[in-house]
């Protein structure tokens, strides 16, 4: 832990990892509270899988990889939202052949990329050693985005997560409602891109949310505490990684993993203890 | 002459290929208090959910307020017969009734003031203002119809539709109910779906049998005929009065 302190202290790659993970933390939390109690776990791993194609294209066409990210991330949560919209019975199907079709299309593109191909790995698992003071300022700014609309919309996404129907009763345009969260969870997962890869997106938006359920009793306090423990796995993740010399994305998922069993077993043995003591 | 609220004219509809309602005609007029029976499965919801213009017709016409269905819906307070809600979900009592304020507040934002005293108003009128920072998932199914039938009052609608409101709500409560909506029926025309055909011959004025076609009549020439031919049985409609 020390010897993490000072290289914290000292090493700005160290410096740009903590805070990067800290400021996905926030968007991570915000999202994934949504992506959890909306049930849209499968549709946001279409949306992350598919941006590979975008990054792919990106790289290719010497564009930053993570500007490609960002645009095609929109434009798959649109698609999909679209096709779980329109073709709710096949909605699975579609999703999925987009999710395989989009990451076949990335790998392409990488495997055509004159040079030597060293980001594969680090696109689809993550290098948050890697990441640059730029991308600060890149992943601030989506995070600001995210919560501002969050906050303007709150009422809004609440009812249409909650009940979709009485959403439209009351006037609300369900269908571009749902579309604009699609489009926070894209934006949300092109900073989680930096922090974990593709393949382990999904892991980090749900499982500090996940966890964060068991505790919160509204969605406001949930978002709140799905953050806080996202902010917790990321760093502790890093810490452990350091000292190991092991992948970072692939600790900060394991902490993130066992957080969520532990607590699973925690919650479920409190329920047992009270109907215990209610007998 | 009273204003005329609903005016449905030979509507069909069907889901897929099935047809559920068939040459539907009906015609609601302002501050009546309209009773739908019929057996399971014989179209009163589809009916509900067609005057909220959720669903379309595939025939006919239907006007509600002198407007298309989808129109109207703000004068409009529905409390369904089954919410599609998942019980994990994280809301309160309190933020679900404020749901029925959503299309009158500000579109971006927070609720105003007005909007939680209202919400609170409503709360108290169904008895579960104790409960109103409880988690809906928490509560029972009669807890849970009172605060979805909050949520319906708490815009202050010209005309409510219940579907089945107090199918899970005990006794008491149910009675209590029943007065409120006879309070809310000085201003406001309610459409109630119901089974309890003792509490239709009481409080209603209008009773409508669904299968499939639809026969409507003012509550005097409601007989326990009528009421066979829709149910095609016997039933017991007039529970209520044999108990006095
Ligand atoms: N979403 C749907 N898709 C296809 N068929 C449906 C759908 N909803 C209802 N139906 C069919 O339409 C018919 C009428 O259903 P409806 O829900 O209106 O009945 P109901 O009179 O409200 O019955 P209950 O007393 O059980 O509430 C039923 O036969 C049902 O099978
Ligand atoms: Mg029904």
């Amino acid at each position: 832990m020390f010897e993490f302190i000072n290289v914290l202290q000292n090493q700005t790659f160290m410096q740009n990892a903590v805070i990067v993970g800290l400021l996905a933390s926030v968007a991570c939390g915000v999202m994934g509270t949504y992506v959890v109690t909306r049930r849209i776990v499968f549709i946001s791993g279409g949306i992350s899988h598919t941006v590979l194609g975008g990054m792919g294209a990106a790289y290719y066409y010497g564009f930053n990889p993570t500007h490609g990210a960002f645009v095609v991330a929109i434009i798959a949560a649109l698609l999909i939202g679209f096709v779980s919209l329109r073709y709710h019975q096949h909605e699975d199907t579609l999703i999925g052949a987009l999710w395989a079709v989009g990451m076949a299309v990335g790998i392409l593109f990488i495997y055509k990329t004159p040079g030597y191909n060293v980001d594969l790995m680090s696109y689809l698992f993550g290098n948050i050693l890697m990441v640059k003071r730029e991308s600060i300022l890149f992943v601030a700014c989506l995070d600001l985005v995210v919560i501002s609309l969050v906050i303007v919309f709150y009422k809004r996404f609440l009812a249409v997560c909650f009940d979709e129907e009485y959403s439209r009763l009351q006037g609300v345009s369900v269908e571009s409602t749902y579309l604009l969260l699609l489009c926070l969870v894209a934006v949300t997962v092109v900073m989680l891109i930096q922090v974990v890869g593709i393949i382990l997106v999904i892991a980090l938006l749900t499982l500090p949310a996940a966890t964060a359920r068991y505790f919160a009793p509204s969605l406001g306090k949930m978002m709140i505490l799905a953050s806080l423990f996202g902010a917790v796995f990321t760093t502790s993740g890093l810490v452990i990684s350091y000292k190991q010399d092991i992948p970072s994305g692939a600790t900060i998922i394991v902490v993130a993993g066992l957080a969520y069993i532990i607590a699973t077993v925690i919650k479920g043995l409190t329920s047992r203890f009270r109907s215990y003591n209610k007998k | 002459m009273n204003k005329t609220v609903i005016e449905i004219r030979n509507v069909d509809f069907a889901y897929d290929d099935i047809l559920v309602l068939k040459d539907i005609t009906l015609t609601v007029e302002e501050g009546n208090f309209l009773g739908i029976v019929g057996p399971n499965g014989s179209g009163k919801t589809t009916l509900l959910k067609l005057i909220l213009g959720l669903i379309h017709p595939l025939r006919g016409s239907i006007r509600v307020f002198g407007q298309a269905p989808e129109r109207a819906r703000p004068s409009i307070g529905y409390v369904p017969q089954y919410a599609e809600i998942d019980s994990s979900f994280p809301i309160s009592v309190m933020d679900v009734v404020l749901m029925g304020r959503l299309g009158k507040a500000p579109l971006i934002g927070r609720y105003r003031k007005i909007d939680r005293e209202m919400a609170e108003e409503a709360l108290k009128e169904v008895e579960i203002y104790e409960i109103r920072d409880n988690r809906f998932g928490t509560l029972s199914g009669g807890q849970r119809q009172r605060v979805l039938m909050a949520r319906a009052l708490v815009g202050r609608p010209e005309m409510l539709l219940l579907d089945e409101p107090t199918a899970s709500i005990d006794g008491r409560v149910e009675q209590d109910i029943y007065e409120l909506l006879k309070r809310l029926n000085e201003k406001a025309t309610i459409i109630l779906v119901s089974h309890d055909l003792g509490f239709i011959s009481t409080y209603v004025n209008q009773v409508a049998c669904v299968n499939r076609s639809l026969v409507c009549n003012p509550i005097e020439h409601v007989t326990s005929d009528v009421i066979k031919a829709c149910y095609g049985g016997p039933v017991h409609m007039i529970k209520h009065k044999c108990e006095l």
